[in-house]
């Protein structure tokens, strides 16, 4: 017989230890379908017909966030043969409250009291039996990160499952509200399933509106209800979510005095709270957040002689790909006799496109190691706590600079990063935003056009800096005020778990899970895009025959860029060679130089393009090639780029809005530039008063007020004002 | 009204009554700040904003503009 365990409970109550630990190597990784939440399950060690579920770390079954709404669809839907709730034993209040609300589904239940290690250092004693007793259900003790008491709790929670009994509702609330809700059960009796009649008693109670929307009760019976629920909110003088809230807690406070004993007093410092005076002190937090920094940086894609994260990555760029295996593949493919536009597919199509990625594996591979033990030891959530307040006001989180910093060496491991966001619309716009941080790739380009055009000065990629940082900052004002970010005002209210040692396990876990996710992208999207885009680059029509082209300047590609170049004319580099460069750069920013470079007849250049600087002079001006920079800078970023916006969205139409908007906002940007700067030189025309629309345009979505913002919270203040 | 965001690092308070309405007061309360509950606040970030408290034995960050809904006796 197949049996469904739910693993649920708090984030940082030790859940993704525990899941690691249960399923091993069989976990089956994905997203519940239609949202970026992701959903994992795994088989039992040992127990092939026991599937463990893994849940969202929530805080409660509220019906606000995603993830809250996600595990309990899950539960109420799905409806798993048992729940086993972990619940971190140092911060036993605030995890007893799922608790609370898990076993009124009706499913039976297992309490793991996790971190018991911690709880026993600290002098501290829980009374499991107790606490079982008063909660109904069976508590068992364990530590994960220890691997003690793991296999047990999953065990007994088998054993839940197959007893199929649920336990006695403990009475939580008072005397007033346990009737209404005898009431409620009573009313809606036969309408909803059986097991679970208190949980939709309590959640009708609540007014919950997803609770409201499943259960259509005819108007009669809604109003029947409604008296109940008034009578109560007028008896104890609030509204009934609270109530209900209220008093969840307050039985829980009574639960814990009577099964847990504390040795410290309320409030004490803790070993963790010491280490935190010092990390986010006032004057310490912002330096050492700085070093942190650099030193993440510095390992993972800094220099050569400190940076393992870019030797791993020169090497197998340069040996790895380079010469084992494009020079040795080329080489024997010809011996063996293959086509030539076989061996040109193999090697300059999918190896190159491909390898050209699969050299970012290293240097994120340490890079997320170095994030991940932020993680682990509660960093991360500090972080956000410094930052917090310049990120908000750019409708982005403090957790955003983690994307940020990073994206400033590679652009995709910073949109990867942006996981470590729980914040949906938070998350969403780091990821629309933060392609625009010039990237190592995008460095040659600036080098090409301040050698060519402004006699290498500094400042062109100092701008370059400043823009990008720009684009971010106006793109997050415009974007929260519209209406896709649009919605309640998300409370930052953001627990800051306790310091603690790193796991190996759980370092290693998630590094590899994430960088695996990350090579399988390579196989498939990149590796299709790369096939295609070497075809066109390669093939061509030659005096009305189609075939392999010698020269680029007849490919398809080129003919492409020629119908397509008008489009870049209002941004002032309307020739063919431009478009194709920056057709190129979309599959990798390096291209962009070396495209210039075979454009201009030069089978190869150096990084910065110095032999075609006197050519690329006499075609562009230094307001084009600024305006060209501008573009290729803040437009779609590379292919590697969108497969990542792509995996970290899970969803096609926010994939498009993304990659769209960055393009968008780069054509409207250069073209303002441009535009502007030929009125400065006495040059007026439509580009110029479609461009002064645009700039006014832009300036309006910048200052216009976000009518989708808290609103009614402000309102009786400014009422107060006017008086 | 004295709410929390006036109260001084350093300070425990009790909590009287919570303001507000919707998912902002109900994520409030979920995390455990409630009425009659004991209040420690910790400290405030290096740039002014957040707060860091302690309540119910852990440590929670809240905006002085989420603070500004929890009055305190």
């Amino acid at each position: 017989m197949r049996i469904t365990i739910a693993l649920a409970g708090n984030p940082n109550s030790g859940k993704t230890t525990l899941f690691n630990d249960l399923t091993g190597s069989s976990q089956y990784v994905g997203n519940w379908p239609g949202v970026t939440v992701e959903k994992k399950e795994g088989r039992l060690k040992g127990h092939k017909d026991v599937v463990i579920q893994d849940l969202p770390g929530i805080y409660s079954l509220s019906p606000y966030t995603l993830e809250e709404v996600v595990a309990r669809s899950y539960l109420v839907k799905e409806r798993p043969d048992a729940i086993l709730n972990i619940v971190d034993g140092t911060n036993i209040e605030r995890n007893l409250y799922l608790t609370t609300q898990l076993i009124e589904l009706g499913i039976p239940v297992v309490v793991a009291i996790n971190m018991m290690d911690l709880v026993r250092k600290n002098g501290d004693k829980i009374d499991i039996v107790k606490l079982g007793q008063e909660l109904g259900c069976q508590v068992v003790e364990m530590s994960a990160l220890k691997g003690q008491g793991s296999m047990e709790a999953a065990k007994a929670a088998v054993a839940a499952a197959q007893e199929k009994k649920a336990g006695e509702h403990p009475h939580v609330f008072t005397g007033s509200v346990e009737h209404a809700i005898a009431h409620i059960e009573e009313s809606i009796s036969g309408k909803v399933d059986d097991a679970s009649l208190r949980w939709h008693a309590i959640k009708l109670f609540e007014r919950d509106e997803k609770e409201l929307e499943e259960v259509q009760l005819d108007p009669a019976l809604k109003a029947h209800i409604e008296a109940h629920i008034a009578d109560c909110e007028k008896e104890l003088d609030d509204d009934a979510e609270s109530i209900i809230t209220n008093q969840r807690y307050a039985y829980i406070s009574r639960v814990v005095e009577r099964s847990v004993r504390k040795k410290a007093a309320k409030h004490a410092l803790t070993v963790s709270d010491k280490i935190d005076r010092i990390v986010t002190n006032r004057i310490l937090a912002l330096p050492i957040f700085v070093v942190v920094m650099w030193a993440v940086y510095t390992i993972a894609m800094g220099g050569t002689p400190v940076s393992i994260g870019t030797m791993a990555t020169d090497w197998t760029n340069d040996v790895l790909v380079g010469e084992w295996i494009c020079g040795n593949l080329g080489a024997w493919m010809e011996s063996i006799g293959c086509a030539p536009w076989l061996t040109g597919l193999v090697v300059d199509g999918i190896v190159a496109g491909v390898g050209a990625v699969i050299g970012f594996v290293p240097q994120m591979l340490v890079l997320f190691f170095l994030l991940s033990i932020l993680e682990d030891v509660g960093y991360m959530a500090r972080i956000a706590f410094i930052m917090d307040r310049i990120f908000r006001r750019f409708g982005l989180s403090g957790k955003s600079f983690i994307p940020m910093l990073v994206a400033t060496g590679c652009g995709v491991p910073g949109i990867m990063a942006s996981r470590t966001i729980e914040n949906d619309r938070d998350r969403k716009m780091t990821i629309m935003t933060t392609g625009f941080i010039p990237c190592g790739a995008k460095m040659p380009i600036i080098g090409l056009f301040a050698g060519a055009l402004f006699g290498g000065s500094g400042w062109i990629a100092t701008s370059a800096y400043f823009i990008g940082v720009a684009a971010v900052i106006v793109s997050g004002i415009i974007l929260k005020k519209t209406k896709l970010f649009a919605g309640d005002p998300a409370p930052f209210v953001m627990e800051l778990p306790a310091y603690h040692i790193p796991s190996a396990k759980n370092v290693l876990h998630a590094t590899w899970e994430r960088g695996w996710s990350f090579i399988k992208r390579a196989g498939t999207v990149i590796l299709a895009s790369s096939v295609v885009l070497w075809f066109l680059q390669g093939f061509g029509f030659v005096d009305g025959v189609f075939g392999m082209v010698e020269d680029n300047n007849t490919s398809l590609l080129a003919s492409i860029g020629n119908v397509v170049a008008p489009i870049f004319a209002p941004l002032g580099f309307g020739t063919w060679q431009g478009a194709v460069a920056t057709f190129t750069g979309l599959i990798a920013k390096e291209n962009v130089v070396s495209t210039f470079g075979v454009l201009y007849g030069f089978a190869e250049v150096a990084e910065d393009g110095a032999e075609i600087w006197s050519l690329l002079a006499g075609d562009f001006t230094a307001l084009t090639a600024y305006s060209f920079m501008i573009f290729n800078l803040l437009c779609a970023p590379c292919f590697a780029a969108m497969g990542a916006i792509k995996r970290e969205m899970n969803n096609a139409k926010w994939t498009w809005i993304a990659i769209g908007y960055m393009c968008g906002f780069a054509y409207v940007v250069a073209m303002i530039v441009y535009q502007l700067g030929m009125l400065f030189s006495g040059h007026f025309g439509v580009g110029t008063v479609v461009a002064l629309l645009l700039l006014a345009g832009l300036i309006y979505l910048l200052l216009r007020k976000n009518k989708y913002q808290d609103a009614p919270l402000k309102a009786p203040a400014r009422s107060v004002a006017a008086r | 009204m004295k709410t929390l965001k006036d109260a001084k690092v350093g300070q425990t308070v009790v909590v009287a009554r919570l303001h507000g309405e919707g998912p902002v007061k109900r994520r409030i309360m979920d995390m455990g700040i409630t009425k009659g509950v004991e209040i420690l606040v910790r400290k405030v970030a290096p740039l002014g904003d957040p707060m860091e408290l302690n309540v119910r034995g852990y440590e929670l960050s809240v905006r002085k503009a989420d603070a500004e809904m929890i009055e305190i006796a």
